[in-house]
């Protein structure tokens, strides 16, 4: 959904050329042309970029950190925050350029603006509104804080066993070949999904779904942990969780109500509807637990925000509150079935079910965008959407996304493992990664 | 000299200090332990993966005293931490053959 044209200097200097050859309509022209950047907007932008920033540290350090054990804390928000750190430098120096710079093709965009060469304080972005922008620096961080979340929720499920040189080298890999190319197909007006025509309003597919199925590729590789599944491998603070799910949630307000680009009723559609189909997703989730025979938990309830927060993603400005509600609660379910069944069915050790919540979360959420988008169902679609014609375009950038997020998950799982080895010891990994990767441990008492 | 150790539910601790205080018990030492009888361990679940606990969490407390009240002692401790229900606890009875205060050097029974 989200459209992100730059209307860069060079806009003006053409309108400047046409302005000596034919002065008066030429004039007008650029007088109309000329993007006006609101004081509101900006501001709005900029909370945004910061929301998304506490999703990361300390929201995702401690909702991840909580999970793993006492001996793996320090390691698990390490390697979020480091991470993080490493995307945001490598997207100013050529990760912007690749999603979002000019020319390009349906894949990646030129890269006239590796090192953001040619943007100023001046340089503006366009918004979903014609005329009006935002400053392009407020753009280039808010998107920043985008790939730099996505990497950092992969790790769930390599965290415990991971070396952190290891997870550097493939962060790096991974937001190269897996993230800019897919951020740009979606999100950038020349992008391949863009133009077909798939509804994502904040990252369902470029972040959730691209995580969630490059955490699973990734787990597969790197294998299980030692005592993986008969050990008693248990979350050694679901009150770090629960604190790190409450950042996550008020967090994510920038994130989807941010991606609208502007403080208008947009934002506001999506800032009702992260209230809403997160709630469901909450309840939901313990109730799936109720009627299997289960107590509903903790752990549960906020498994369950995170799966609502993930399924509105995409459908956060493309549906109604109830739809909303619906989709956060269909989602939630579905993603207790897919960690409490399908996972020990299958035996992969998804250590705190990235793929589980965000992959299945998220496609859950892209497609079920298509449904929620059509106006008879209380969503924004004009009155001639077709819901099976977007069900058929959401499909194809899920499983596209899929494909590509597999293989490039496997080419950067591979570089890590041949510049690190990939896997700490045995010995380090029994003893917790704390000790034998940073050489502290988390709690000293 | 006897050491009477008593396993007990954490939530009576209170109850027997109290009861220990009014024989005339000056100290004891009480720590948080683990471990299992008759009484059956709790399940916890996480996101679906089931772990069985057999340890029950219990309070250890540990009285030494003088081989005359050592009776008195265990019926203290029987009495306050009695529920009736399994998973009470045990006590048991130790002989000891020296006391010491560290700060003045006393023994035996003057240093209780």
């Amino acid at each position: 959904m989200k459209r992100f044209d730059t209307i860069a200097a060079s806009g003006a200097a053409l309108a400047l050329a046409a302005t000596t050859a034919t002065p008066a309509w030429a004039q007008a022209a650029a007088a109309a042309a000329a993007p006006t950047v609101n004081k509101g907007d900006t501001a709005w932008m900029m909370t945004s970029t910061l929301l998304v920033l506490m999703m990361i540290v300390p929201g995702l350090a401690l909702f991840y950190g909580g999970l793993t054990r006492a001996k793996n804390m320090l390691s698990t928000m390490t390697q979020i925050g480091a991470v993080a750190c490493l995307a945001m430098l490598i997207w100013v120096m050529y990760g912007y350029t690749m999603a979002f710079g000019d020319g390009g093709n349906d894949f990646i965009s030129g890269f006239g603006k590796a090192f953001l060469a040619g943007i100023t304080p001046d340089s503006v972005a366009a918004t979903f509104t014609p005329g009006i922008a935002i400053p392009e620096y407020v753009f280039v961080c808010f998107q920043m804080t985008f790939a730099a979340i996505t990497v950092a929720l992969v790790l769930g499920s390599v965290v415990e066993r991971m070396k952190f040189s290891a997870v550097m080298v493939f962060g790096a890999v991974w937001l190269t070949i897996v993230y800019f190319p897919i951020a740009h197909m979606v999100w950038a007006s020349g992008g391949l999904f863009f133009k077909m025509g798939a509804l994502d309003f904040a990252g369902g597919t470029v972040v959730h779904i691209n995580a969630g199925v490059s955490a699973l590729a990734a787990s597969l590789i790197l294998g299980k942990r030692i005592g993986y599944p008969t050990e008693r491998i248990v979350p050694h603070s679901l009150t770090m969780t629960g604190i790190g799910t409450g950042l996550l949630w008020v967090g994510w307000f920038g994130f989807n109500a941010g991606s609208a680009l502007e403080a208008n009723g947009s934002a506001a559609l999506a800032m009702i509807n992260t209230f809403v189909a997160t709630a469901a997703g909450g309840l939901f989730w313990m109730l799936a637990e109720r009627l299997n025979g289960h107590k509903g938990s903790a752990l549960g309830f906020c498994s369950g925000i995170v799966a609502g927060l993930v399924a509105v993603t995409p459908a956060a400005g493309n549906s109604g509150p109830f739809g909303a509600i619906v989709l956060g609660a269909v989602a939630s379910v579905i993603c207790f079935y897919a960690v409490s069944v399908l996972k020990p069915k299958l035996g992969y050790d998804d250590a705190l079910d990235a793929f589980g919540v965000h992959g299945i979360g998220g496609m859950v959420g892209a497609i079920g965008t298509a449904i929620v988008y059509a106006p008879s169902l209380g969503g924004p679609g004009k009155p001639d959407f077709a819901i099976g014609h977007q069900l058929s375009t959401q499909l194809i950038a899920v499983v596209t996304t899929i494909v590509w997020a597999t293989i490039g998950t496997i080419i950067a799982t591979y570089a890590a493992k041949a510049l690190t080895g990939l896997r700490v010891s045995q010995d380090v990994e029994r003893e917790g990664l704390d000790l034998g990767e940073h050489g502290e441990r988390a709690y000293n008492n | 000299m006897k050491l009477v150790i008593a396993i007990i539910k954490p939530f009576k601790l209170d109850e027997v200090r109290e009861a220990l205080t009014a024989v005339g018990v000056a100290g004891m030492t009480v720590s948080e332990v683990k471990g299992f009888g008759r009484q059956k361990g709790q399940t916890e679940i996480y996101r679906g993966a089931e772990y069985s606990t057999n340890m029950v969490p219990k309070i250890k407390i540990e009285v030494v005293c003088g081989s005359d009240v050592a009776d008195r002692v265990v019926e203290a401790v029987q009495a306050a931490a009695n529920t009736g229900a399994i998973g009470d606890g045990k006590i048991f009875v130790l002989d000891v053959g020296q006391a010491v205060r560290i700060r003045t050097g006393e023994t035996d029974d003057t240093a209780l």
